[in-house]
């Protein structure tokens, strides 16, 4: 019996509790992510200035994140009196959920077949997903701008009408940049783009794989840069500049709130990171079709391939100093987008030649 | 199920569309619009058409309605004088009922023939709702597409001219 998809049509019962047990995994793990990447931002950041970071609440201060999470949860919850109460409740939920739901379309391994079934590991297989991807990643801007607006302060609007006008300008190098990679695999689909990448390099390079980054470096290096304006991490964060801001759009909020608001920035975080490793980096394949590396369960690499990139960026958090909005915007419209224009006109080129 | 879930979805769209118009303040309307966006996503998801609900969502919900906001933010519309505008109501309510009606009549009146033309939902299972389209515009479609941006290149042009003082 050759093993079919696993669908809400053959075996509801089975397929409903799959699902039910693929969410809760990948968002237990996302969260899990969310909490130890503040620790390990702090650990990391601190190293690379001559700091320890967090060294009392256990060892080597690894009980950290919860012992912050006790703290914020028990803080006092302040709503300022002259807010727009509603949008101001929202805001923080409105910023979180679009960067978990993201989560939901990343594979993290080839297909399992369990009982005559063949199941997917992903939570599931859009033929859109990337589309999907650019449309939530899109979203997240509500829950700043609202935030910026409902605390009725100063600084928190300035910091949302920053992040709006930020996000909009790289939201469109962002989705450009990766428009080069759906030429060349002529499908949407996350899970087919995977697949792609785990061919030879280029048909001929037989041990090292097909991954996009060695044929789109431009469209990754566009990618990654605008992928760090869109959510807002140094050297583009405007929106929450300390020196100017004090906090930019949550200013205003505190307890749990102002932890959903960290807790939806890591969040963003691994997204870009999942994303990036997704489409660039082979997703979940190994890095060499060498035997002990394909052996390797595919979430292992996934999980690699997503830390070095969350490293990645929290070392260019403590490298770079934060950039001028003038030239912040001179940078997303006068270079990055005419650069990912440039790459998707060339590539279309090269496509059609070696066709 | 599909039919119960589309009818709570377009409570929902009517609900926040009744919002849009009668909300006080026009970041609460915006916001109202958004969530109409997003139950027109669902109705395109639910129509098979999975890019046209993303483009929806993209395009709508994650940048016109942000530029709107950013808009309503810097002008800093305060919310509206609670004054009542009751001249016409009677005479618009009237009209649209009997809008309404023409609508029904026409759509119960309309039989199905069963002809079918070369798109069917096989072959957009098939060949992929994306790639149809996608098809369509850059060969039936190609001059009128190309129209359209040049029009929108137009506009950002025109736009870019009235907005800037001096060049």
């Amino acid at each position: 019996m050759t093993p079919e998809m696993l669908s809400l049509s053959n075996s509801p019962g089975l397929f409903v509790g799959i699902m039910l047990v693929k969410i809760l995994v990948v968002f237990g793990v996302t969260m899990l992510i969310v909490a130890y990447a503040t620790w390990c931002e702090r650990k990391v950041i601190g190293h690379m200035q001559t700091r320890l970071g967090p060294m009392r609440t256990g060892w080597h201060g690894l009980l950290q994140p919860i012992a912050d999470g006790i703290k914020l949860f028990f803080k006092e919850d302040l709503v300022p009196s002259e807010s727009t109460k509603v949008p101001f409740l929202l805001a923080p939920m409105m910023i979180l959920v679009p960067a978990l739901i993201t989560v939901a379309v990343i594979p993290f391994g080839p297909d399992l077949s369990v009982g005559g079934f063949l199941i997917p590991q992903q939570i599931t297989d859009l033929n859109v997903g990337v589309l999907y991807i650019l449309a939530f990643a899109g979203l997240g801007i509500y829950g700043i701008v609202l935030a910026g607006w409902a605390s009725n302060s100063k600084y928190s609007l300035l910091g949302g009408v920053r992040a709006s006008a930020q996000m909009i300008s790289y939201e469109l190098a962002a989705g450009v940049s990766i428009i080069a990679v759906f030429m060349l695999a002529e499908t949407l689909s996350l899970r087919e783009i995977v697949a792609l990448q785990q061919q030879d390099l280029w048909g001929i390079c037989s041990f090292v794989p097909n991954w996009y980054i060695f044929t789109q470096p431009l469209a990754f290096c566009l990618f990654i840069v605008t992928g760090l304006a869109e959510i807002n991490r140094t050297p583009f964060d405007m929106p929450e500049a300390e020196s100017e801001l004090v906090s930019g759009f949550c200013t205003e909020y505190s307890s749990m709130k102002y932890a959903l608001f960290f807790m939806a920035e890591y969040a963003n975080m691994i997204v870009i990171a999942a994303i990036a490793a997704t489409l660039f980096l082979g997703g979940w394949s190994a890095p060499l079709n060498i035997g002990i590396f394909t052996m390797i369960p595919g979430f292992v690499w996934l999980l690699l391939k997503i830390f070095s990139m969350m490293f990645f960026f929290m070392w260019l958090r403590a490298t770079f100093p934060r950039v001028r909005y003038d030239q912040l915007m001179r940078m997303g419209w006068k270079v990055l987008l005419p650069l990912a224009l440039a790459n998707v006109v060339i590539t279309g080129l090269v496509v059609v030649i070696v066709q | 199920m599909e039919l119960i879930f589309f009818y709570l979805i377009a409570l929902v769209a009517i609900g926040s569309g009744f919002l849009v118009i009668r909300c006080q303040s026009p970041v609460n309307s915006a916001l109202g619009l958004v969530n109409t966006f997003f139950c027109l996503a669902i109705f395109y998801v639910m129509l098979h058409a999975p890019f046209m609900a993303a483009i929806q969502i993209m395009v709508y919900a994650g940048a016109i309605m942000v530029l709107i906001l950013f808009v309503i933010m810097l002008l800093n519309l305060g919310t509206e004088a609670r004054k009542r505008y009751t001249h016409g109501v009677v005479w618009s309510a009237i009209a649209s009922l009997l809008v309404l009606f023409n609508v029904m009549y026409f759509i119960k009146r309309g039989r199905v023939t069963g002809a079918e033309g070369d798109i069917t939902s096989f072959t957009v299972e098939s060949v992929g709702h994306t790639e149809l389209i996608g098809k369509a515009l850059f060969t039936e479609f190609l001059l009128p597409f190309e129209i359209a941006s040049i029009l929108l290149l137009v506009a950002i042009v025109g736009a870019v001219v009235l907005a800037k003082k001096e060049v």
